[in-house]
């Protein structure tokens, strides 16, 4: 396990050198010059000129590729062209909430999901699983900009039991991360629905059921187990979606989060901020693909030891 | 009152395990229920095995499938009739009656049950340990580490090397046959009275399945339970079972003990049947293949004695070889970890020299592993040879051209083993058979004046009606036909374009033996009628005996044995040949094996590692045409 863990990571940083060679080029590739870029629109000729240099722009590009690249493994990715302020503490700022709510919505959306959709699957065909079917296509058809303004109106206008808004209490958590994870909890449903059913059809839960095994530990053991593996590729890839920062969620409860941090440094043009964010994402990514494939051999033996 | 009344008398009044009375079962279809068990009635004493035989629709998984009500988790349901089991407590209980999810209690512990498909049917994700346990924990309330220990023990008795390092081993870890013995030790670790066995050997090799067969009668033996043992080999039959219940389309046709259903079948199915299972010895003292002498039920009606088959004199024998094989070797590489290195090497096939002349069939014998398909996927070229020569009509297949290399793929064909992949579903069978001349730009003759398109029509009639179908199947798609039916329309598309060699691997295997026969006899006569030469790909030695002029057993990847049939089969000189003619079962209970000794040994892996090659004995002669390796492998048991 451990010599897998080893060769895993050591198969990330290959990954990592190429997604900082297409970060360190998204600069260089938009049209123009990237120094007057910086610089700004109202910059004199002799401004630009003197971030060049600062940048190290004027270095062959290699140079400056080996310097963006030794800053960016220290955290350091230069300052945001709108707040002026470091873009590492602008995006620290913003990453821990997104991440918190992220996670809350991941845990109510999972356990959700997999509860309704193993009933389902152990329930096929009948009442108890048309209607939770029928859920969770709501789910994934319910545009949650709406459903955030709904609860908005009824649980903070209506009702005052909760704040339209904001960030710092457990009650500014509980509308964003339920709007943010209907969606999930929806596909998580469908998707635990369908890689129940398959593995009911396996033989080795006839062998389980042949052996008395009672139907309880048939499905919660035997069926769900296996069912897993599926699943926490799924979790693993809207974990990855989530946490890049739901914009309209984020938006709609006014969450100082990631995804609002990108729309503005996109509307700003702030390159910096938009370059960290990118490789930021990635980094997201790599890690979440690593955890599943850890998960993945932890409940299936067949991967650990080949 | 005569023997046999007061026989059936005996039965009645035998103390019965178990008592089934009446048994239907339906599913439901599209156009309502489908009774697929139709009022069948048997009983098993304790210590009796009872086999239960049938082909595939016969009912007879449903129906032990019915007595642990596992069928009801299935999408069946009993629809009539009465389950009568009398338990360790002497209580008789109507499994039939109560819901299915209150026999939890009885399942695994009164009754326990053992699958064909022991690839499949143990959980991949528990130890073998902890599989076992779980049963001994369910039922006989013992803690974990009980259980364990008791877990050992049953791994122990079904006789499992070094039982103590398996406990906590995941079922991958394990071969075929290792597996069937882990599930017989957790259908066994509740000691139960009844034991239902599904077809537990048909997925296995053949001298694996000789180990288990004997491991269940010593257990039966030892434990003195009930078996119902499933099957459609009516060799295992004969082998294993006291009594025999004849199933044919959800019906019990025909009852009693062994040697009787043998030597004296009442029923018209069950004759038809038995006249189609191929015996190993039957063609004892004959030098050239012969058909076999079919009955179909309606003929068996009337005590019809077939008609003596045709002797398959067809082999050229002047002429020049069609195939040439030389010092064939196909390897394949092992790579493992973040790079890629190169770790081991599969030795799939190692020097392989064999000829096939024209209108021939050449068996290649032997066990999974043994290389026997990668040699034929090599000569066809989906493989490519790691070194070695081809000649396909005197011509070495490496110096081809791209144009001579699909000239040569029209000449071979290939039959695969599995009638319902190798048929595309969305394609007409017409255009399935027609395809190869589409692709081989091949122009059947026709009379002048016709267009193409309309040659190869007539062409795909001419050839659905050789293989037995109808010229209007060719308007269908695969799924309207039957497993058998679908291997005709495979033949058809494969000898399309007229080929001089068809290598059918393993073409019958997936087949009812009765339907293996028919399509058996066809090869033969499409052979004797078109002069075709066959490289017959088969584990199974009865048919191979059958259908073959000559015969090479393989065993690790090398050819042991290569000679005439009849010298192989009647003089093996090669203790691997013999192995395995020992382990098949002959369909003939009055030849029982009374050997009970345990057999043990797995069949042992081509992979080596880097640098450490096989060492290849060539063959010497013995007699006539007849060629052994003289060497170690496969030798010593």
């Amino acid at each position: 396990m451990l010599k897998y863990l080893v060769g895993r990571l050591a198969g990330i940083l290959p990954v990592l050198l190429v997604i900082s060679v297409f970060v360190f080029g998204f600069v260089h590739l938009l049209p123009g010059d990237p120094a007057r870029l910086v610089a700004g629109p109202d910059a004199t000729q002799r401004d630009i000129e003197l971030v060049r240099q600062d940048l190290g722009l004027d270095k062959p590009l290699w140079v400056q590729y080996g310097r963006f690249l030794g800053n960016a493994v220290q955290g350091e990715f230069g300052r945001s062209m709108k707040s002026k302020r470091p873009v590492s503490q602008e995006i620290g700022e913003r990453f821990m909430p997104t991440f918190y709510l992220t996670v809350v919505a991941m845990i109510w959306a999972t356990l959700a999901g997999l509860l309704i959709g193993v009933a389902s699957a152990t329930k096929r065909g009948r009442w108890q699983d048309h209607v939770g079917m029928v859920v969770a296509v709501s789910g994934i058809a319910f545009p949650s900009f709406w459903l955030g303004l709904l609860m908005i109106d009824l649980f903070s206008v209506k009702l005052g039991w909760l704040p339209t808004s904001g960030y710092g209490t457990w009650q500014h958590f509980v509308m964003p991360s339920l709007t943010l994870g209907l969606g999930v909890a929806a596909v998580m449903a469908r998707f635990t629905r369908s890689a129940f059913i398959e593995i009911a059809r396996e033989d080795y839960v006839r062998t389980a059921r042949a052996k008395g095994v009672p139907a309880r530990l048939v499905v919660w053991k035997h069926t769900l187990r296996n069912a897993l593996i599926p699943i926490i590729t799924m979790v693993g890839l809207q974990f990855g979606f989530l946490l890049g920062g739901s914009i309209v969620v984020e938006t709609v409860f006014s969450w100082p989060g990631l995804g609002r941090l990108l729309v503005d440094s996109v509307n700003y043009r702030d390159y910096t901020v938009i370059q960290a964010e990118i490789l930021l994402f990635s980094l997201e990514f790599i890690i979440i693909n690593l955890l599943v494939d850890v998960l993945y051999a932890l409940a299936n033996p067949e991967i650990r030891y080949s | 009152m005569s023997t046999a009344a007061a026989a059936a008398k005996a039965v009645d009044t035998a103390p019965a395990l178990l008592s089934v009375e009446g048994l239907s079962v339906a599913f439901d279809g599209e156009h309502g229920p489908v009774r697929v068990v139709d009022d069948v009635s048997f009983t098993v004493a304790p210590g009796e095995t009872v086999a239960i035989v049938g082909e595939s629709g016969s009912g007879k998984s449903v129906t032990s499938l019915s007595l642990m009500r596992l069928v009801d988790y299935a999408g069946g349901r009993i629809v009539g009739g009465r389950i009568r089991f009398k338990g360790r407590d002497g209580r008789e209980r109507d499994l039939a009656t109560p819901p299915a999810e209150a026999l939890t209690d009885m399942r695994g512990n009164d009754i326990a049950m053992v699958f064909q498909e022991p690839m499949t049917s143990l959980n991949p994700v528990f130890t073998i340990g902890d599989q076992i346990a779980e049963a001994v924990m369910l039922h006989q309330g013992l803690d974990r580490k009980a259980a364990r220990a008791e877990a050992l023990r049953m791994l122990e008795k079904v006789r499992i090397p070094e039982p103590a390092r398996l406990l906590d081993r995941h079922p991958h870890q394990l071969s075929g046959g290792m597996r069937q013995r882990v599930m017989i030790a957790m259908a066994l670790s509740c000691r139960p009275s009844l034991l239902i066995a599904d077809e537990p050997t048909t997925a296995l090799d053949v001298t694996i399945q000789a180990q288990i067969l004997r491991l269940i009668r010593l257990l039966q033996d030892e434990m003195g339970m009930g078996v119902i043992f499933i099957t459609h080999d009516m060799g295992v039959v004969a082998e294993v079972a006291d009594r025999v219940v004849v199933m044919w389309r959800g019906r019990k046709v025909e009852e009693g003990p062994v040697e009787r259903i043998f030597q004296a079948p009442q029923h018209p199915y069950t004759k038809a049947l038995l006249s189609a299972v191929p015996k190993l010895g039957a063609l004892r003292g004959q030098d050239l293949p012969i058909r076999f002498p079919l009955l179909v039920v309606d003929e068996a009606k009337a005590d019809a004695t077939p008609p003596a088959p045709p002797v398959q004199d067809t082999v050229r024998a002047a002429d020049a070889p069609l195939l040439e094989v030389r010092d064939l070797t196909t390897r394949f590489d092992v790579r493992k970890g973040i790079f890629g290195s190169l770790k081991a090497r599969v030795h799939a096939v190692e020097k392989v020299s064999f000829a096939v002349r024209p209108g021939e069939t050449l068996a290649l014998v032997g066990e999974s592993g043994c290389g026997k398909s990668t040699t034929g996927r090599t000569i066809m070229g989906l493989q490519s040879a790691t070194s070695g020569t081809i000649r396909f009509d005197g011509v070495d297949t490496a110096t081809l051209d791209s144009n001579g290399q699909a000239k040569l793929k029209e000449k071979i064909q290939y039959i695969f083993q599995d009638p319902f992949a190798s048929l595309n579903p969305r394609m007409t069978v017409g255009f399935s058979v027609a395809e190869p001349m589409l692709v081989h730009d091949y122009v059947p003759t026709a009379k002048p004046g016709v267009s193409r398109r309309r040659a190869i029509e007539e062409r795909v009639a001419e050839l659905l009606t050789q293989v037995g179908l109808k010229p209007e199947h060719a308007r269908r798609y695969p799924h309207e036909f039957s497993g058998g039916q679908r291997q005709r329309i495979c033949i058809a598309r494969a000898i399309a374009c007229d080929p001089k060699l068809i290598i059918a691997d393993e073409a019958v295997a997936a087949l009812d033996v009765s339907i293996q026969a028919q399509i058996v006899n066809l090869l033969m006569e499409l052979q004797a009628t078109r002069g075709l030469s066959y490289l017959f790909i088969s584990h199974d030695m009865a048919v191979v005996e059958r259908v073959s002029h000559r015969v090479a057993v393989m065993y690790l990847g090398q050819i042991v044995e290569l000679g005439p049939r009849r010298a192989v089969f009647e003089n093996p000189q090669h203790p691997y040949t013999r192995r395995l003619m020992a382990a098949v079962p002959i369909a003939d209970p009055s030849r029982r094996t009374r050997d009970l000794r345990l057999l043990t040994g797995e069949i042992p892996s081509p992979i080596r590692s880097l640098g450490d090659e096989p060492l290849v004995q060539p063959l010497v002669p013995v007699g006539d045409d007849h060629f052994v390796a003289r060497h170690a492998v496969g030798g010593d048991f």
